[in-house]
């Protein structure tokens, strides 16, 4: 199972920046242009699925063709590290959220504090663990998320109602209180037929969270939901995110990870019908001694749907990492699906460590397209060349560069308030940036 | 009144046994109110020139000099380059992902300028030029160069000059893949710039078609890295006529002959 063996990998997986230089040009990384079925045992090495195409190396890359899901943390077993859906974690770090530390009985006040803001056509009710809602949510695929599922005994559900039209975004802020012990959360977003909805999760403060989302997007709805990770620094979550998308409908996910040590969150989406359309877009920056995991996985299995995926993260300071895996799977019914998928880090500082590893794994050959793209590097030298090129001095024009390539993502989210909250915070990130500052007067020109 | 002189200019590409020498000694003259194009064909080294004035790093300079109003241009950062007066409308502008065009222009305008521009005036300037330019307001907001046209990316260039206002502008291949309005449109934008002020223009191309539109002071022709011929506009009207054959023809022989030279010395 050594790297050496294999034939093609195309150097996603970065130790470092070492890719200076062919950052973001037009089909760096990889692309899988149309794709067709490989013929029966001609799989990668070490990979056993006929028909996946993979850049994770010989290591599998936690994405088997049907995953393990259970609603009972036992079923996954406790996890050591060295599987492949923990093997980028540090363990020591997320153990809390794993051992299931404090169980329901033994008194723990932990919790978030809440602040809403309701539109109207909008209601938010707790419900118990054996309400029949939560019985259909898609289930748990890690150990995490089963026990946030299993402790948080119940769930808060955010329901819209049929054909609503919002006035502005429901706003949930989700404030860490300091509590070592770890805080159960699992929420529900039931978005009725036809209503258009946008639904902010704002995380904030410290804690150690488990959380899951579980957004059900009714037929021809139209929803997004925005999760922002601004918590303070010391700060763990984990937790996963399941959206079930109905026929027709459109679900667009905005995650934006700035704060906290290590924030692991799983996305997962699932078509109800055809015509169903999934966005998943992403930022992330990641300064030293943080961890940020993303994972992601598009399961078309009804025809005529369509997935877009798009994460850009950055990273400055030793230690500072990110992991990005991006799994689509295309079933053989799921024809005429339409699915893309980017992600892009830009490094900015050595000692930084960027994991990318998009996988497709398509098993029918009558689709509208499937690709993926993958790059992480330095800045990209033309654009700080045409920059430059109009007087632009270089440290304003990396941050021009650095600004812009979050700010492509961040204005996505469409809502200008929150837009420009999480832009100034990334300035003001980028500001601590040693290489960005003003260049340091020589000695030379100091009078001491 | 200023003037671009670039002397005995010699450039290359690569290191090492890899490297390539595109430019062989060019020398040329441009300055203000002038108007210079250099036509040659496909990989005589244009654009080399117009990368190399601009201080791309790709390419590295091995002899020669290149001075505006007597300044060392070569031994100034490309920011410097242009904060001195120099400008290059690019053949193939660069997308800039999720900055938009209003701050770009701002941004350059007030690094060129020394200081952000008024505010009220700056909006009412961008929305002249690009009248005259016939782009849409909404342009403005889009992010630089993405998902641009052809045509649209060589709008945005003369944008760019019209409202940075070099001495000396270099366009490379401004007129490439542009239809008949759009070519229309940026040569008017070129004319407006060359009769307002004192520019030097040094204008690029492969075909003689800008010319029609933009009247040439002189011609030069560049083959294999060097002005091998110069006139007035009647070598355009020449070119058009007789292309570039006799002159790649004449720079084989000599070529060749060189190679022969450099050989008997070896031996």
């Amino acid at each position: 199972m050594s790297a050496e063996n294999t034939p093609s990998t195309t150097g996603l997986t970065t130790e470092s920046a070492v890719l200076a230089g062919e950052l973001f040009g037009e089909g760096v990384g990889t692309q899988a242009g149309p794709p067709s079925v490989p013929a029966a045992g001609t799989g990668t090495a070490g990979e056993a699925t006929p028909g996946s195409h993979s850049h994770g190396g010989p290591t599998p890359t936690g994405s088997p063709a049907e995953r393990l899901t259970s609603t009972d943390p036992d079923a996954f077993g406790v996890p050591t590290g060295r599987e492949e859906t923990w093997r980028f974690t540090p363990m020591r770090r997320i153990r809390p959220l794993l051992d299931g530390a404090a169980p329901s009985g033994t008194g723990s006040d932990a919790h978030l504090a809440w602040t809403t803001d309701l539109p109207e056509g909008v209601e938010l009710v707790s419900v118990d663990a054996d309400d029949p809602l939560l019985k259909g949510l898609p289930e748990p695929v890690d150990r995490l998320a089963a026990l946030a599922r299993q402790r948080s005994g119940g769930a808060a559900v955010v329901r819209v109602a049929p054909e609503a039209q919002l006035d502005r975004p429901v706003t949930l802020g989700l404030a860490g209180t300091g509590s070592e012990d770890v805080v159960w959360g699992q929420l529900v977003v039931e978005v009725g037929q036809f209503a258009k909805a946008t639904v902010v999760l704002d995380h904030t403060g410290l804690a150690r969270y488990a959380g899951g989302v579980a957004v059900l997007v009714g037929d021809g709805a139209q929803v997004t939901v925005v999760s922002v990770q601004d918590w303070a620094p010391g700060a763990v979550h984990g937790g996963q995110f399941d959206a079930v998308v109905g026929r027709d409908a459109s679900y667009k996910q905005v995650v934006v990870t700035l704060g906290g040590d290590l924030v692991r969150l799983v996305s997962n989406v699932q078509y109800a019908g055809p015509g169903g359309s999934a966005e998943l877009f992403g930022v992330y920056f990641s300064d030293e001694t943080q961890h940020q995991e993303h994972r992601l996985w598009v399961d078309h299995a009804v025809p005529n749907c369509s997935s877009n995926v798009l994460y850009k993260g950055a990273l400055q300071g030793e230690g500072a990492r990110t992991v990005w895996i991006g799994d689509v799977r295309i079933r053989p019914e799921a024809t005429g699906t339409d699915t893309y998928e980017l992600n892009r880090n830009l490094v900015l500082t050595d000692g930084a460590r960027a994991d990318s590893v998009p996988n497709l794994e398509i098993e029918t050959g009558e689709i509208v397209g499937a690709g993926h793209a993958s790059a992480t590097g330095r800045f990209d030298d033309e654009q700080l060349f045409y920059l430059c090129s109009r007087g632009i001095d270089a440290e304003t024009a990396r941050r021009l560069v650095v600004r812009g390539f979050f700010a492509d993502v961040v204005q996505l989210i469409g809502i200008d308030a929150l837009q420009d909250r999480l832009m100034h915070a990334i300035e003001v990130r980028l500001g601590a940036l040693p290489g960005l500052d003003e260049q340091p007067v020589e000695a030379s020109a100091g009078g001491a | 009144m200023s003037v671009l002189e670039i002397r005995d200019l010699h450039v290359s590409v690569g290191e090492g046994d890899d490297a390539k020498e595109i430019l062989r000694g060019v020398d040329l003259t441009v300055r203000s109110g002038e108007t210079h194009a250099i036509m040659g064909p496909n990989g005589s080294g244009k654009s080399t020139l117009a990368y190399s004035i601009a201080g791309h790093p790709k390419y590295t300079i091995t002899g020669g000099t290149v001075t505006l109003d007597g300044e060392d241009v070569l031994a100034m950062t490309v920011d410097e380059r242009a904060r001195a007066g120099l400008f290059l409308a690019m053949q193939y502008p660069v997308e800039v992902p999720g900055v938009s065009v209003s701050n770009f222009l701002r941004t350059a305008a007030t690094a060129i300028k020394g200081e952000a521009p008024k505010l009220r005036t700056w909006v009412k300037d961008v929305k002249i030029e690009m009248a005259g330019l016939e782009m849409d307001s909404a342009f403005a907001e889009r992010n630089v160069n993405e998902g641009f046209s052809g045509g649209e990316k060589k709008r945005h260039e003369i944008l760019q000059m019209r409202l940075l206002k070099p001495k000396v502008a270099i366009l490379d291949e401004t007129d490439s893949g542009l239809d008949v309005d759009a070519l229309r449109v940026v040569s008017e934008g070129v004319n407006r710039t060359r009769a307002e002020g004192d520019v030097g223009v040094l204008l690029i191309t492969h075909y003689t078609r800008i010319l029609r539109y933009i009247q040439p002071d002189f011609v030069h022709v560049f083959v294999a890295g060097r002005v091998v011929d110069e006139g007035g506009p009647e070598l355009a009207a020449k070119l058009e006529d007789e292309g570039y054959a006799a002159y790649v023809k004449d720079s084989n022989e000599q070529a060749s002959i060189e190679k022969a030279a450099s050989e008997v010395v070896q031996a």
